[in-house]
């Protein structure tokens, strides 16, 4: 491994492959550092299991989101290619001006969830309408001559392949492709699908491509997906295009642009003279927003999955998604992250799987665990409310706990079982009230569910009086979905309630007759009374009395239904939409420590830079170096302390004087006697130390050197004195 | 009018057949036949035409050469990456491809010289050779010497071969600093009215009159010449919007000869067109399928109408940002952004030193600081300065909403400008409720 070149330079050394260590599995990294490795197998195990369920559950629902704009976009390339076949006869199409059919797909500013659009796209394409398919990225085509490299190198050596697969025994000379040779221009391109199409006609017919028509065989079309418009050079878009437009009529190209802001960037981008040579067709996908909403729907709103993130953590999660990114897929991430923290520092997070397992492995705990399980603060709590024998008993039996411990699991399944159908009904009842007091979407309602009693909240309260001036229409639709809602639902409180509610809603379909003849005897009686009176303040009288007479007497059929409706919804509420604390045993199914998934999903590279510098004991943990007021000790590192005096100084700074001040504060360290003739004397070794550590900072982009003054340098730094 | 083209050189009948292919071009094709003389006489070493697109520059010389059985090299400048391709192309279609691996790999330009010289010799023929380049400005693009040497190619290879340039651009803009040999410049007017209107009654549709037909074309000039003149797009609209000028015929509500109701019927629809599939807002195939269908105006959406882009909440405060940070000057920071901005007053402060207003001169560049510190002052919760914060500045500029100025590679203060407008803007800050315009010194 040397290079015998005596220039200087880098040179990658790739690690050569036999010489690598036995690399350390997952599993290990995982039970690296914890007493009981048993325990963290089976924790590893179980997450795992629980994770690809997830991934493939998420991926599912990603594809089926995908699903309706893909299917719309393979129609569109089906139907190009087709008019390309057969539309070259009539008088319109010979008159008209040969386009370059175009997609302009519309994908959201989350640029990193494409790349699966892309794939799945791609994908498909392949598998039912052509082979031809070729995706570039913006990177790899600054200039024309790569764009064009790439698409041909692309397609040509998917061609390769086929060729082998089909017709290799033929005609072997003429298939070769002579990739040095052949120049990187259309022409070829051309040449060669003509020699690919005809071969492909010709040869051994329905070996294995069977899903699409026949015809499509004999001009399969050349699809170009650009997955980044807005970072492409529009010059090399254009003269592409430009190229294109001149082989339209010998090759079946279709382009597809994928764009992150707005289809009104094409425009931006391309002359009419460009422009007029596509015919650009749009397709919208799904917003990110409501994309999330599902994904948090059917990954997070349910009784399926054992593993919950708590209040706090969703949020994080949440706002990392609304304030910086749109990625669902980091979000995904985020959550597999909180997933693996959650089993890799809860030793009880064993018991977080599904019930057979969770019996099992309850059974196996060790008594290290018991005392664990006992220290669990939902555990205190529930003890302290039992009665003392048996306080005493839980306190002290394992197998007493263990059996406990069984029932507590079993009933914190059923709370989540009860919990989400009846978060979605409270969510359906108050996400048409105006203004949203509960929050528009579910997983607000379901975040200030976690965090503390729902009821005791004030917009609470106002969801409860706006909904208690409902009209009917809207009451029994919302009160019928939730019916609906409650229909899976398999516990015994879940169906009495549906049972409730289906109670009430019959009442409310039938006494329609009753209260519209009471409501029509209200109207007519006070407009006799009003005839009579003169006297403007008399008439706002008599109005306010009627007003108050009408309330009380329009507590009609309906309105008294009403109530008691609401009065059900109030009182299941508040016996199943508790948060999760109240719950024994809860910290085993629930992350909470949002501050750790902040830290690494959020990261704050310039504050970790700037508490290195100025408090080196919290990364170096050397006790020397524990200073309380936030002064930096002088045995601290160099860059500490020239980070310290710089701070001390105006934007720009004197090296001399910060040399000098920097030799003070290193003789103190030294311990020499601050009388002493050469305290404070600038030395070669100490001129040295300051000059890197002045480097380091440099590099860190604390200070750079100016040509304003000499011997100075500036701050690129506010403040921080 | 056919028969003015004469040439002693050529048959009466084949000139005959080119003035036919050739409506509204006499006068350019007679002096082009005229610079090129008998097919065995040398001719100008080089030619410059220009004109607008779609003005008839490659089809009169291309029906010319192809007409008259002239050898020639027709190559598209846009296409040639290299000059490589470039001289290879010309060679295959001159000398055919046998020739080709004579060229080295990546030739230049004596290369090239010397290898035409070479099959020059070994060929007999005395006919005046023809290299066409097409979009010819690319070539002032490619080395210095292309342009010049092509323009004395006829000196170069002592062979009887004539170049001929065609571009949009007139030959001003060409003339290189060194100078160079000055060919024979052909302007291509624009058609006419007239013109285009008897070309574009030539390929009248076979089941219909040609009467009808041309009362079409009448109509659809006396909308669309104001705006296009370009013969490729008119003839491509004409045939987009021509089945529903017969639609009324089809359905026996009108008669053939009754053009001012047809005109009544067909007017709107034009004018229509010309807001949207003209300018690519709906594509071809929407258009047709949209007045299949018979929909009213405005179900389909253009382009344009979704302008609409949905941000990250940060996203949007940063872009505010740059924002502000692009259209104000940066005196004026303190006065928008500092609660106790002192004593500037604001009649004295108002008084512009600069007349113009800041967006009509458009955005300015600003470092990469000023924007933190706008943005931190607009957005109206703390900010930690995480990682991601800063990695959105790069997202919006891979965006194209922010464009960054110097090399991508500069880490150190890097200076950026906003890319998007005023009604954007708006848009965007409206979502977050921020009052733009109180921030805009333009606007004070």
């Amino acid at each position: 491994m040397s290079t015998s070149s005596v220039s200087k330079g880098c040179f990658v050394f790739k690690p050569n492959a036999k010489k690598r260590k036995k690399t350390t599995s997952l599993e290990d990294y995982f039970t690296h550092g914890s007493e009981n490795t048993e325990n963290g197998k089976l924790r590893f195990k179980t997450c795992q299991t629980l994770w690809d369920k997830m991934t493939a559950d998420t991926e599912f629902l990603q594809d089926e989101l995908n699903r309706k704009i893909l299917d719309s976009l393979l129609e569109f390339i089906r139907k190009s290619a087709s008019t390309f076949q057969h539309g070259a006869n009539d008088w319109g199409s010979q008159m008209r001006a040969h386009e370059i059919p175009t997609a302009a797909l519309v994908l959201g500013v989350n640029v990193p969830d494409h790349d699966m659009t892309f794939h799945s796209l791609s994908e498909q394409l392949q598998q039912s309408v052509t082979q031809f398919v070729v995706s570039l990225q913006a990177k790899e085509c600054a200039a024309l001559k790569q764009l064009m490299q790439n698409v041909l190198q692309r397609l040509m050596g998917a061609s390769v392949s086929v060729k082998d697969d089909d017709l290799d025994e033929s005609e072997p000379g003429c298939s070769t492709v002579d990739h040095k040779r052949a120049h990187c221009s259309l022409s070829t391109l051309c040449d060669w699908y003509n020699t690919v199409t005809k071969k492909a006609s010709s040869g051994t017919p329905g070996k294995k491509r069977v899903s699409a028509g026949k015809d499509m065989h004999q001009h399969p079309p050349i699809v170009v997906i650009f997955k980044d418009l807005e970072a492409f050079n529009s010059r090399v878009l254009q003269d592409f295009i430009l190229i294109c437009s001149r082989y339209v009529e010998e090759l079946p190209l279709i382009f597809i642009f994928g764009i992150a802001t707005a289809p009104s960037t094409i425009q931006h981008m391309l002359p009419h003279s460009a422009s007029s040579l596509l015919c650009i067709e749009l397709f919208q996908s799904l917003s990110c927003t409501q994309h999330l909403a599902t994904v948090i729907d059917k990954v997070i709103l349910t009784s399926q999955f054992p593993f919950k993130p708590s209040g706090k953590v969703l949020q994080v999660l949440v706002s990392i998604f609304l304030y910086h990114d749109f990625s669902v897929r980091n979000f995904i991430k985020g959550l597999q992250l909180a997933l693996l923290e959650h089993f890799h520092s809860q030793p009880l997070s064993v018991l977080c799987c599904q019930k057979q397992e969770a019996q099992g492995n309850l059974s196996k705990l060790s008594h290290q665990d018991v005392e664990r399980i006992q220290q669990l603060p939902s555990f205190m709590r529930y003890v302290e409310n039992q009665p003392p024998e048996d306080q005493v008993k839980l306190l002290t039996n394992d197998d007493h706990v263990k059996e406990v411990c069984q029932k507590l699991l079993k009933d914190l399944r059923k709370y989540h079982k009860n919990y989400y159908p009846i978060l979605r009904c409270l969510h359906v009842l108050t996400s048409s009230l105006p203004k949203y007091p509960l929050g528009k979407q579910i997983r607000e309602l379901h975040i200030s569910c976690l965090e503390k009693n729902v009821w005791e909240n004030e917009e609470y309260a106002s969801a409860m009086t706006l909904l208690r001036m409902m009209a009917k229409e809207e009451l029994v639709s919302a009160l019928q979905t939730c019916s609906n809602i409650l229909k899976p639902g398999k516990t015994k409180k879940i169906k009495a309630a549906l049972l409730q509610l289906q109670d009430l809603l019959d009442k409310f379909k039938k006494p329609d007759s009753v209260s519209d003849s009471a409501a029509v005897d209200d109207i007519t009686s006070p407009g006799k009374t009003l005839q009579k009176k003169t006297d403007l303040f008399q008439l706002q009288k008599s109005l306010m009395e009627m007003k108050g007479s009408r309330r009380s007497k329009k507590m009609s059929q309906y309105e008294m239904l009403r109530e008691e409706a609401l009065d059900f919804i109030d009182q299941l509420v508040r016996s199943h939409l508790a948060p999760p604390e109240s719950q024994p045993l809860y910290e085993v199914c629930y992350y909470s420590s949002s501050a750790v998934l902040r830290r690494h999903l959020n990261a704050t590279p310039r504050t970790s830079i700037q508490t290195a510098l100025s408090n080196p004991y919290h990364y170096l943990k050397n006790e020397d170096l524990r200073n309380e007021d936030g002064t930096v000790s002088n045995a601290a590192p160099d860059i500490c302390i020239v980070y310290k005096l710089h701070l001390e100084c105006g934007r720009l700074i004197n090296l001399y004087d910060w040399l000098q001040a920097y030799a003070t504060v290193a003789s103190a360290a030294e311990g020499k006697d601050p009388d002493s003739a050469d305290y404070g004397k600038v030395n070669e070794l100490k001129h040295a130390r300051f000059i890197q550590a002045v480097s380091e900072l440099e590099f860190l982009g604390f200070i750079k050197s100016t040509k304003q003054k000499t011997d100075h340098v500036s701050r690129l730094t506010w403040g921080g004195c | 009018m056919p028969g003015q083209i004469q040439h002693p050189g050529y048959e009466e009948e084949k000139l005959l057949r080119v003035s036919k292919l050739l409506p509204c071009r006499d006068v350019q094709a007679g002096r082009l036949l005229a610079l090129m003389g008998e097919p065995e006489q040398y001719s100008y070493p080089s030619i410059f035409i220009y004109g607008h697109r779609a003005t008839g520059k490659s089809h009169v010389l291309h029906t010319l050469l192809n007409e008259l059985e002239l050898p020639y090299a027709t190559v598209s400048c846009v296409e040639c990456l290299s000059l490589g391709l470039l001289f290879q192309k010309i060679i295959l279609s001159l000398f055919g491809s046998d020739c080709v691996p004579l060229l080295p790999r990546s030739p230049s330009l004596s290369d090239f010289v010397r290898v035409y010289k070479q099959l020059c010799v070994q060929s007999t023929a005395k006919q005046t050779k023809y290299i066409v380049l097409d979009r010819a400005d690319l070539l002032r693009d490619m080395e210095a010497n292309i342009l010049p040497a092509f323009l004395r190619l006829q000196e170069l290879v002592e062979d009887n071969v004539t170049v001929v340039l065609l571009s949009e651009i007139v030959w001003e803009k060409f003339r290189p600093n060194t100078g160079c040999f000055e060919p024979l410049l052909l302007h291509f007017p624009d058609y006419s009215k007239d013109e285009l209107q008897q070309i574009m009654c030539e390929d009248s549709h076979p089941s219909y009159t040609s009467e009808l037909y041309s009362a079409f074309i009448n109509i659809l000039l006396g909308v669309f010449y104001s705006v296009c003149r370009d013969l490729r797009e008119l003839r491509h609209l004409a045939a987009l919007n021509f089945f529903k000028f017969i639609e009324p015929l089809e359905k026996d509500e009108v008669k053939e000869s009754d053009i001012h109701r047809l005109w009544r019927n067909i007017e709107p629809h034009l004018k229509k067109a010309m807001q949207t599939v003209y300018l690519r807002e709906v594509s071809s195939v929407q258009w047709e399928q949209q007045q299949m269908a018979e929909k009213e105006a405005g179900a389909l959406r253009g382009l344009s109408a979704h302008a609409h882009v949905e941000l990250p909440y940060y996203s949007k405060f940063l872009l505010i940002a740059a924002y502000l940070a692009s259209y104000n000057p940066a005196r004026t920071d303190k006065r928008f952004f500092v609660k106790h901005h002192g004593k500037i007053k604001k009649n004295n402060f108002l008084k512009k030193h600069e007349k113009t207003s800041n967006h009509l001169l458009g955005p300015k560049p600003f470092p990469l600081d000023r924007l933190l510190a706008v943005f931190y002052s607009v957005v109206d919760s703390r900010v930690a300065p995480t990682a991601s914060v800063f990695s959105q500045i790069s997202s919006l500029v891979t965006l194209q909403l922010l464009s960054q100025l110097g090399h991508d590679d500069q880490l150190d203060a890097p200076k950026y400008k906003c890319a998007v407008s005023l009604d954007f803007i708006q848009a965007i800050s409206r979502t977050v409720s921020f009052d733009i315009v109180k921030y805009l010194y333009d606007f004070l």
